[in-house]
């Protein structure tokens, strides 16, 4: 059947027909709908783990147990998945298991931009790497034999521009699970990867690099494609085909699907028909690197973007240059200068009434992290003061604690954290701030959901029980409602006074899930109005500005005067506006 | 040759979903088609593109500055944000709905003072299109996607009727569909008078 999909689709599409059992991933950008898409499909066990390491080791018990078995994450959810990961390279799957990594090139929704081609060489792991949606399905039908060919998890590498692009493909039907592959049979030599286990598993690994390499050289993944034009052959993975075929319709491309091992005599063949080689991949000069080494005379990255995605217009640039050729003038519309978006809480969003005060501590240090209340490190807020990785709010906040303890200096240190990503990686450092002693005060933005992806599901559990049971003592245990304006200004102010490890539990469904209810939408006073625009403090986007006044005081100090309406479209009837106005401007209409 | 097609306005808007109606037309048209997505932060009031491209072929999913057809704006100074990728034959379909992030209530950044005419001084098509405006007449700000779409229906390269009846396939039949029938009438109807209009000039 013809159908019109994006890459995550696709590869869940793929997967599924291949007859995946098991599906287990942890969302982020830009992988979350491969498993979105598989938890709809007949026939597999879909689940959202705590975080990608549980996810791969879910997808691997599946494999053992003779059931093909998916995960997927994006780039830096891998980085959290590799200790076992690395293990599995040694050990291998049993029944087809396939790791689909999500490269955020262009860092839309990342601390970072990643080349997880890279595990591809770490683990020894064989790396397919689509050029777009049509690619991902098929591959992702096809990862799964080739897993179970070599006894090697397989690494299907998306990034950006496969997973959020649609196109059409043509899909077929789901191939039934081989139920003469289901079935355990314990085998210590091989799982358990004991000192003594290691050397043969080594050599093991040797033997299917060689495999793999073999299968690569001749695999349907890799295509050499020769065109009219032979001024530049290119060496092209991933998206970046498209961009080539676009910018030099008839030039000459290795096309490589089966990207690690890199099949090097196609990469000669290649050389040998054309003047010069590019390569063009993204992010790093992976491919470029190793071509070089193998004695293939290739240009690349030093012609192109040193980060981001590879356009057509970046490209015949890179070419000209690289030709010496004159270069392409310049656009001639350049883009016109208008004030930056960024991503904002939305209007009720219980955060904002969190960082309505964190936003006024002036004095303290607040170690932030992933989440939507990562936008409290914006405007008007400005509440953050390092945002690292996920879980990471509570072990830095953990060590200024204790460094500015041994300095004798009291500054208040704040750790900010939701309830996805605590359960993914902030418990263990609770546990060290509480087994240390360390004076830091936990915020724990209870939302009910892993709000920035998507409203994923999280385990409900009882976390004053859990914090409580990591070791911070029960009196230091708070839980609080974040549109409470004053209530929760009372309990912060008391958390930061008191000196030993505290957690504020601010618990209130996210206003885009099921459990949030919205209110009544409020409506201002005009004539209470004084124009003093602490309401804005808030940074609801259902406040708006209708006018704005410099007052001059007789100190002679200029201050500012804003008046304003609200949306009524966008509020919720949350009442933090209301609270936080001293006038009682601001009532329900 | 494309045709290319910029989709823009703020998370939350439908922007992705009017993006995929096109696209999906365009299938039902006979060509080939890629759309793009925006996913993630983004989709918490930020800038959002979704950028369609379709023809007897497609390589690149990317459309180049300078080159789009139809810049299609669900808000004011997004269609500003976006308009450097307009060829010089293109036109920006507007609505003038503005909305304003808490970035610009604050103080710390301006909002544009009149797009439109911004537009219109890069020597650019205009054709402005109350679709917000539109939907609340209609009842309800979600009708915008249909009263845009409706809009646009006439500056495509096939039929109208072939992205109205993608556009009521979504709701299925019954009241919904009525109301987004009507919507993206609303919406084309607008456009003709407004092309009437401009003619008149």
């Amino acid at each position: 059947m013809r159908e019109f999909l994006s890459g995550n689709e696709a590869t869940a599409r793929g997967a599924w027909e291949a007859g995946v059992e098991v599906a287990a991933a942890y969302p982020g950008t830009p992988s979350t709908e491969i498993l979105e898409t598989l938890a709809g499909l007949p026939g597999v066990y879909a689940e959202w783990s705590t975080n990608e390491k549980v996810a791969l080791e879910v997808a691997f018990g599946a494999s053992l147990t003779g059931r093909r078995a998916i995960t997927a994450m994006k780039h830096v959810g891998l980085n959290v998945a590799s200790d076992s990961l690395m293990t599995l390279g040694l050990v291998g799957a049993k029944a087809g298991l396939v790791i689909a990594v999500s490269d955020d090139i262009g860092f839309s929704s990342s601390q970072n931009e990643q080349d997880s081609r890279f595990w591809g060489r770490f683990v020894h792991l064989p790396v397919l790497e689509p050029a777009d949606a049509a690619d991902a399905y098929a591959m992702a039908r096809d990862a799964f034999s080739i897993s179970e060919r070599h006894q090697v998890p397989v690494l299907l590498r998306l990034t950006t521009r496969v997973s959020h692009v649609k196109r059409t493909l043509s899909t077929a039907e789901r191939e039934a699970p081989d139920a003469s592959r289901h079935g355990y049979n314990r085998d210590v030599e091989r799982w358990i990867i004991t000192p003594n286990h290691v050397g043969k598993r080594l050599e093991l690994r040797a033997q299917r690099d060689a495999a793999l390499a073999q299968e690569s050289a001749t695999s349907r993944w890799n295509i050499l494609e020769h065109g009219a034009d032979r001024k530049v052959g290119f060496v092209v993975s991933g998206a970046a085909y498209h961009v080539v075929r676009e910018a030099f319709p008839q030039a000459s491309i290795l096309k490589l699907g089966f990207s690690h091992p890199l099949p090097l005599a196609l990469a000669r063949e290649l050389a040998a028909s054309v003047e010069q080689v590019m390569v063009v991949e993204e992010s790093e000069p992976l491919v470029e690197t190793e071509l070089s080494a193998a004695g293939i005379a290739v240009h690349g990255r030093k012609w192109l973007p040193p980060h981001g995605e590879i356009t057509a217009p970046a490209l015949e640039r890179g070419v000209a240059l690289m030709l010496g050729d004159q270069q392409p003038a310049a656009p001639k519309v350049l883009p016109k200068k208008v004030f930056p978006r960024p991503p904002t809480l939305c209007a009720g969003c219980p955060y904002m009434g969190v960082y309505f005060w964190l936003g006024q501590l002036k004095d303290a240090v607040i170690c932030g992290d992933i989440g939507c209340y990562t936008l409290g490190c914006g405007e008007p807020w400005n509440a953050m003061d390092s945002i690292i990785s996920m879980g990471a709010s509570l072990g830095v906040a953990h060590g200024m604690a204790k460094s500015f303890a041994s300095n004798g200096a009291a500054k208040p240190v704040l750790a900010v954290i939701g309830d996805s990503t605590f359960l993914h990686s902030g418990m263990p450092a609770l546990a060290n701030i509480a087994h240390h002693g360390a004076n830091v005060t936990v915020l724990l933005l209870d939302n009910r959901v892993a709000a920035m992806t998507g409203g994923q599901d999280t385990p409900r559990l009882d976390f004053a029980q859990l914090v409580t049971a990591l070791g911070v003592r029960p009196e230091r245990v708070r839980t609080v409602d974040p549109y409470e304006l004053p209530a929760f200004s009372k309990v912060l102010r008391e958390e930061i006074k008191a000196s030993e490890p505290s957690v504020i539990i601010a618990e209130r469904p996210c206003v885009l899930s099921r459990d949030f209810v919205r209110r009544r939408p409020l409506v201002v006073i005009d004539d209470k109005c004084n124009g003093c625009a602490r309401c804005l403090e808030v940074g609801c986007p259902a406040i708006t500005v209708t006018r704005r006044e410099h007052e001059t005081r007789p100190s002679g100090k200029v201050v500012e005067r804003a008046w304003v309406r609200i949306e009524n479209g966008l509020c919720t009837g949350c009442d933090v506006c209301a609270k936080a106005c001293a006038r009682g401007a601001m009532v329900a209409a | 040759m494309t045709f290319d097609i910029l989709v823009v306005g703020i998370g939350g808007q439908g922007v992705l979903t009017a993006a995929d109606a096109i696209a999906r037309a365009a299938l039902e048209a006979g060509y080939e088609a890629t759309k793009t997505e925006v996913t993630g932060m983004s989709q918490r009031g930020g800038v959002v593109c979704s950028q369609v491209r379709f023809g007897e072929r497609v390589a690149a999913s990317e459309i180049r500055p300078g080159a789009a057809r139809l810049v299609i704006a669900f808000e004011a100074a997004e269609g500003l944000r976006w308009s450097h990728y307009l060829a010089p034959e293109g036109r920006v379909l507007l609505d003038p709905w503005r909305a304003v992030p808490p970035i610009v209530s604050s103080g710390v950044h301006e909002y544009p003072v009149d797009p439109a005419t911004q537009l219109r001084d890069l020597n650019l098509q205009v054709i402005e299109i109350q679709a917000r405006g539109t939907a609340e007449r209609l009842g309800d700000a979600r009708l915008a996607n249909s009263v845009m779409l409706g809009a646009a229906a006439d500056r495509l390269p096939f039929p109208e009727k072939v992205l109205r009846d993608e556009v009521l396939r979504r709701f299925g039949g019954g009241e919904l569909a009525a109301r987004n029938a009507a919507a993206f009438d609303a919406g084309r109807a607008a456009v003709r008078d407004d092309c009437l209009t401009a003619q008149a000039r």
